[in-house]
């Protein structure tokens, strides 16, 4: 089985997201990405891949690769999904969601990030002078000045 | 390693690359073998498919050499002898009722029991599970299918109706590619069985060219005699814990006999359709009775007497046709 390099975190410049779990590790490797999901398939858990380029915190709902996996047993085959959107998609972020439909529960369990751009060049602060010397803040994604799908490509630094 | 240096160790994984030079060296290299001793849980496996199946010889016969096979490749790899993982596609052929699906599900445990597959399940596909209805349909069903059973045995029953060469616009050819693609590149990851009648797998494997070198093992079933089918009878009557009288017996045998020479005999399905006939015909002569006045004993709750078993009603069940009866 190929294992990726993980990539050192704050590694590069720019800024690394951060969202789900294990984001402040250094990225998983296949096999402990295959680990993971199999104590959620063992669980009962469904799997789901979803993907996204726009980094912004707020943006929770990713698009979905692929319909939602239901009766896995084997977390390989869902590692082979991820290894093709990774492969059809390999600027944009993929991560991998668990959801565990337990009556108690009946929510994503796990979710953490498989995949991410080489190079996240990060946000700018923006200042907004309101009425009344207000003054509002808000984060801009240096990403998201281009259009959806060329955001992370051809960075040049990948 | 260099020869006349320290001896190797059982657990070396670092072998010559050409064994021809040092062969001496390692005969004096015990290697750790418990798997091979008696009472392993492949040992077991193997016993419960000896005890479930009556005959089929020649299958236990070709699953106990690929057993010693798949055994002593997990000890060469541990010995670093052996890196790929071997082609363990199979093909089972023979008539319906003979035993396809079971060996199938014992082969999952089988290959679990090695360490050849990491789950061991079984998933059941025919072509309708494979085969989508219009363009863009079949790729994301098959991969679903292919998704389900990694980690364990796929069985593809009647596998040639996958394909149908009449007809070239028919969907299947698109799933037959991406299995062999997915047959190829997850070998270490799934095993596919496929099952169906003799002469038309032969059929198939020439019509789809590629198909036959990826399938390791070609295991014929044949079909069982009279004497092993009342043999199956009488194992399935001790597992639903019922008795079969003399009688029944005698009529039960009589009843094969003739429907073993009709169209449409399925073998140990058509016996356990016998059985579950008989087992209705018991249940309703046991409550007219008692609903007559009869008295009711605990043996005849688990026994089936002659006229239970259907015999003189083949002319009537035979109108009613229907495959597998």
């Amino acid at each position: 089985m190929e294992t990726r390099e993980p990539s050192r975190p704050g590694g590069g410049q720019g800024l690394r997201i951060t969202q789900g779990t294990f984001s402040y590790l250094p990225d998983l490797s296949d096999e402990q990405i295959l680990a993971q999901i199999q104590y959620g398939l063992d669980r009962g858990w469904a799997v789901s891949i979803e993907f996204t380029d726009d980094p912004h915190p707020r943006n929770v709902y990713w698009e979905m690769w692929g319909m939602p996996m239901f009766d896995l047993r084997d977390a390989m085959a869902a590692l082979r999904e991820v290894q093709r959107c990774r492969e059809a998609l390999p600027d944009h972020y993929v991560r991998v969601s668990l959801y565990d439909p337990g009556l108690t529960r009946q929510t994503t369990a796990l979710q953490f990030i498989v995949n991410r751009p080489p190079h996240e060049p990060g946000f700018r602060l923006e200042r907004e002078e309101g009425h009344d010397r207000v003054v509002r803040y808000t984060l801009h994604a240096y990403a998201a000045d281009r259009p959806r799908g060329e955001r992370y490509r051809g960075d040049g630094r990948g | 390693m260099a020869a006349g240096g320290e001896r190797p160790s059982g657990g070396a994984r670092s072998f010559p690359p050409d064994l021809a030079d040092s062969a001496g060296l390692w005969e004096e290299v015990v290697v750790e073998a418990p798997e091979l001793l008696e009472g392993g849980p492949v040992e077991e496996v193997l016993g419960r498919l000896d005890r479930e199946l009556v005959a089929l010889h020649e299958v236990k016969r070709r699953l106990r050499e690929l057993a010693a096979l798949l055994l002593v490749g997990r000890l060469r790899r541990r010995l670093g002898l052996e890196t790929a993982s071997p082609t363990l596609h199979m093909c089972f052929t023979g008539n319906p009722g003979t035993g396809k699906t079971t060996v199938a599900m014992r082969m999952g445990e089988l290959l679990y029991e090695l360490g050849y597959v990491r789950k061991g399940h079984l998933v059941v596909a025919s072509r309708e599970d494979l085969v989508g209805q219009y363009v863009g349909h079949t790729a994301p069903r098959t991969r679903e299918v292919l998704r389900r059973a990694m980690g364990g045995v796929l069985f593809i029953d009647e596998a040639y109706n996958i394909y149908r060469l009449d007809n070239e616009r028919d969907y299947g050819q698109e799933a037959v590619e991406l299995l062999l693609q997915t047959m190829e590149s997850e070998r270490g990851n799934l095993v596919v069985i496929l099952a169906g009648y003799r002469d038309r797998m032969e059929r198939f494997f020439s019509d789809v060219p590629g198909l036959g070198s990826r399938i390791a093992h070609h295991v014929d079933f044949p079909d069982y005699s009279l004497g092993e089918l009342m043999a199956i009878a009488r194992l399935m009557t001790r597992e639903h814990r019922y008795r079969l009288s003399e009688e029944a017996e005698a009529a039960l045998r009589e009843h094969l006999r003739r429907r073993m020479r009709r169209p449409g005999f399925a073998n140990g399905r058509s016996v356990r359709n016998a059985l579950d006939r008989a087992r209705m015909r018991q249940a309703v002569r046991i409550y007219e009775a008692v609903r007559r006045g009869r008295r009711l004993t605990a043996g005849d709750l688990f026994t089936i007497a002659g006229e239970d078993v259907e015999g003189r009603g083949l002319e009537r069940g035979g109108a009613r046709g229907g495959r597998g009866r």
